[in-house]
């Protein structure tokens, strides 16, 4: 407001700094993975690249470890993904809409597990898996994913839940429906955006998972990408332009996701952090 | 009605509250209370199977001598006694110590400035506050791998230039030391723009008008930031601290990708003995429980601070 044109230059070079910082490495392993293989061996670097190739992604879709992660990470968060939204948006229902004794027990109970320390359940669940035989399958992900990815799943769907308007609610409950019906038939494809956005956020998360996925998957038959590409890494040492290329094939559907989904994930995970 | 005053009286007889059992057959007679548990359910017997069972396990696994697909039997302290006296241990507890304290703290320093930045009406904005979001949605263990190739000794940008001002000349990722402190700055690098976010949604919440009576009453920028700023966002920074804090304490992707196992913390001390080697199975679970106390710890301490605040 009364500030110099000083301030506000500096304000804004701050902002762009800032900016720049952020997709600085993003860019520098996209520049990695788009130059010839000479080039990349030059000593020492430039800042623009100076020839174009695709034999990178070509290698890295050529590794059948790389693209065996790929299904893998898309069914794994998939159904962990599934499992969340309809488990989550039931408990969610529950905890917006109606009156009991333990809803602020039970909110807090959910809330401990989004701080609980995931690497603290390692062993017995590497007995347990063992003993059912899940060990190299997808449910000894799914299973530890579900638990982890729930609170963020619940707690954005019950901030949703709450910001839909009652009204609606109660003229279908005078009409003589139930509250199940009500949470069918009205609220479920009322808050549809937020459903979307919980999902995609679930989705994210499953596939970020890295822990449970290197301890319980040593088969590449089941192996997501967060697993297969470190492998892949150090099955390819010296190709760093397929392990880069690799890279940015597993994050840029989600950041490109993320920032289309940019405005209501925010609101979204801002509503979560101060719903209590 | 009539059941639960009795109820009442025979808790009040044996010189007890009225008992749980009975309010909750009072809480299931009504049909939209009952159905909320039911709705409940499901999430509630997912964690008890999946979080509180394999904790309580994890514990009673602690004070036993574990060989996978041996009869386990009891050791005592035994498992603890060992890992508190394992070089490995310490070092992995040191890493972590050293890792939370400075990720976290520069995180904060550095996400303050930008939440104030982001809060404010200017041009562009929007893409501020995108970009900040896409760190997000990185997966650490590849965000790892991006940065292993940047500071990799043969074509990392970050070894030349470290080499070239003669920072560090020698293999970033040969040496522990630099190893530990590329983590801090990989970490801070990722997470530092969500920090800021959660900080950001903070600052949303102070009403203008309490700055408009501050400037009226002659309050300088730096006056406002440490007299209404910071005491109004410190319940958000609380918040945003300790969850950092709580997932920093558990780091094992970064470092187990970008150390490329060389790098201990107190994670990479479980997964070790849990999923490597076979016979540090104990040691490895011991472990895990010292996380899960520790965890547990941090958080009542941050627990208590946001609680007096809020209070006082």
């Amino acid at each position: 407001m009364y500030e110099s044109r000083l301030s506000r230059t500096a304000f804004y070079f701050f902002v762009a700094l800032f900016v720049i910082m952020l997709l600085f490495p993003l860019l520098w392993i996209l520049k990695l993975s788009l130059i010839s293989p000479a080039e990349l061996q030059q000593s020492p670097p430039t800042l623009l690249p100076h020839s174009f190739d695709t034999g990178s992604y070509e290698r890295a879709f050529s590794d059948s470890r790389f693209v065996h992660g790929l299904t893998n990470s898309i069914i794994i968060a998939g159904i962990t993904t599934i499992i969340c939204l309809i488990v989550g948006s039931i408990a969610a229902y529950a905890l917006a809409r109606l009156k009991f004794t333990l809803r602020t027990p039970v909110m807090t109970i959910i809330l401990a597990i989004a701080f609980f320390p995931a690497v603290a359940i390692l062993g017995p669940l590497f007995l347990q898996f063992t003993t059912l035989h899940l060990i190299n399958t997808y449910w000894a992900m799914v299973i530890p994913d579900t638990l982890f990815a729930l609170p963020l799943s619940i707690y954005l769907l019950v901030a949703y839940f709450q910001e839909l308007p009652t009204s609606l609610e109660e003229a279908a409950r005078v009409d003589g429906a139930s509250t199940l019906q009500v949470f069918r038939r009205i609220t479920l494809p009322l808050s549809l955006p937020g459903i979307v956005t919980t999902g995609l956020l679930t989705f994210i998360f499953a596939w970020n998972e890295f822990l449970f996925a290197n301890t319980f998957a040593f088969d590449e038959r089941t192996q997501p990408a967060t697993v297969a590409i470190p492998n892949f890494a150090t099955v390819h040492t010296q190709d760093f332009g397929a392990q880069a290329a690799a890279s940015l094939i597993v994050t840029v559907p989600l950041v490109l996701l993320v920032l289309f989904f940019q405005r209501r994930i925010v609101s979204g995970l801002t509503a979560g952090s101060t719903t209590g | 009605m009539a059941e639960s005053v009795s109820a009442k009286q025979v808790a009040a007889r044996k010189g007890r509250r009225p008992g749980l059992f009975s309010s909750f057959k009072n809480e299931f007679r009504n049909k939209d209370r009952r159905l909320a548990y039911y709705m409940i359910a499901p999430v509630l017997i997912i964690i008890l199977a999946v979080a509180v069972y394999p904790i309580v396990y994890a514990i009673y696994l602690s004070f036993q001598e574990v060989i996978p697909n041996q009869p386990s039997h009891w050791a005592g302290l035994q498992n603890y006694t060992q890992m508190f006296s394992d070089p490995i241990f310490h070092s992995a507890l040191l890493n972590t110590a050293i890792f939370t304290v400075c990720s976290v703290a520069l995180e904060l320093v550095l996400g303050i400035p930008i939440a104030l930045a982001l809060n404010r009406a200017f041009k562009g904005r929007g893409v501020a506050r995108a970009a900040s979001l896409a760190p997000y949605a990185f997966p650490t263990a590849i965000w790892a791998i991006m940065w292993r190739l940047m500071f990799q000794d043969q074509v990392g940008i970050m070894q030349y230039i470290s080499t070239k001002l003669h920072i560090f000349t020698d293999p970033i990722l040969g040496s522990s030391g630099a190893l530990l402190i590329a983590g801090v700055i990989v970490d801070v690098w990722k997470t530092t723009p969500f920090m800021a976010l959660l900080i950001l949604a903070g600052l949303q919440v102070i009403p203008r008008d309490v700055y408009e009576a501050a400037r009226v009453d002659g309050a300088t920028p730096w006056q406002q930031f440490w007299r209404i700023t910071l005491p109004l966002v410190k319940p958000a920074l609380l918040v945003a601290v300790l969850f950092r804090t709580l997932d920093a304490w558990r780091v094992y992707d970064l470092f187990w990708v970008m150390g490329s196992k060389q790098l201990n913390s107190l994670s990479t001390y479980v997964y070790t003995g849990v999923s490597v080697s076979q016979l540090d199975f104990s040691l490895g679970n011991a472990a895990a429980v010292f996380v899960f106390v520790s965890s547990l710890l941090i958080a009542l301490v941050f627990l208590r601070g946001i609680g007096t605040r809020a209070q006082g």
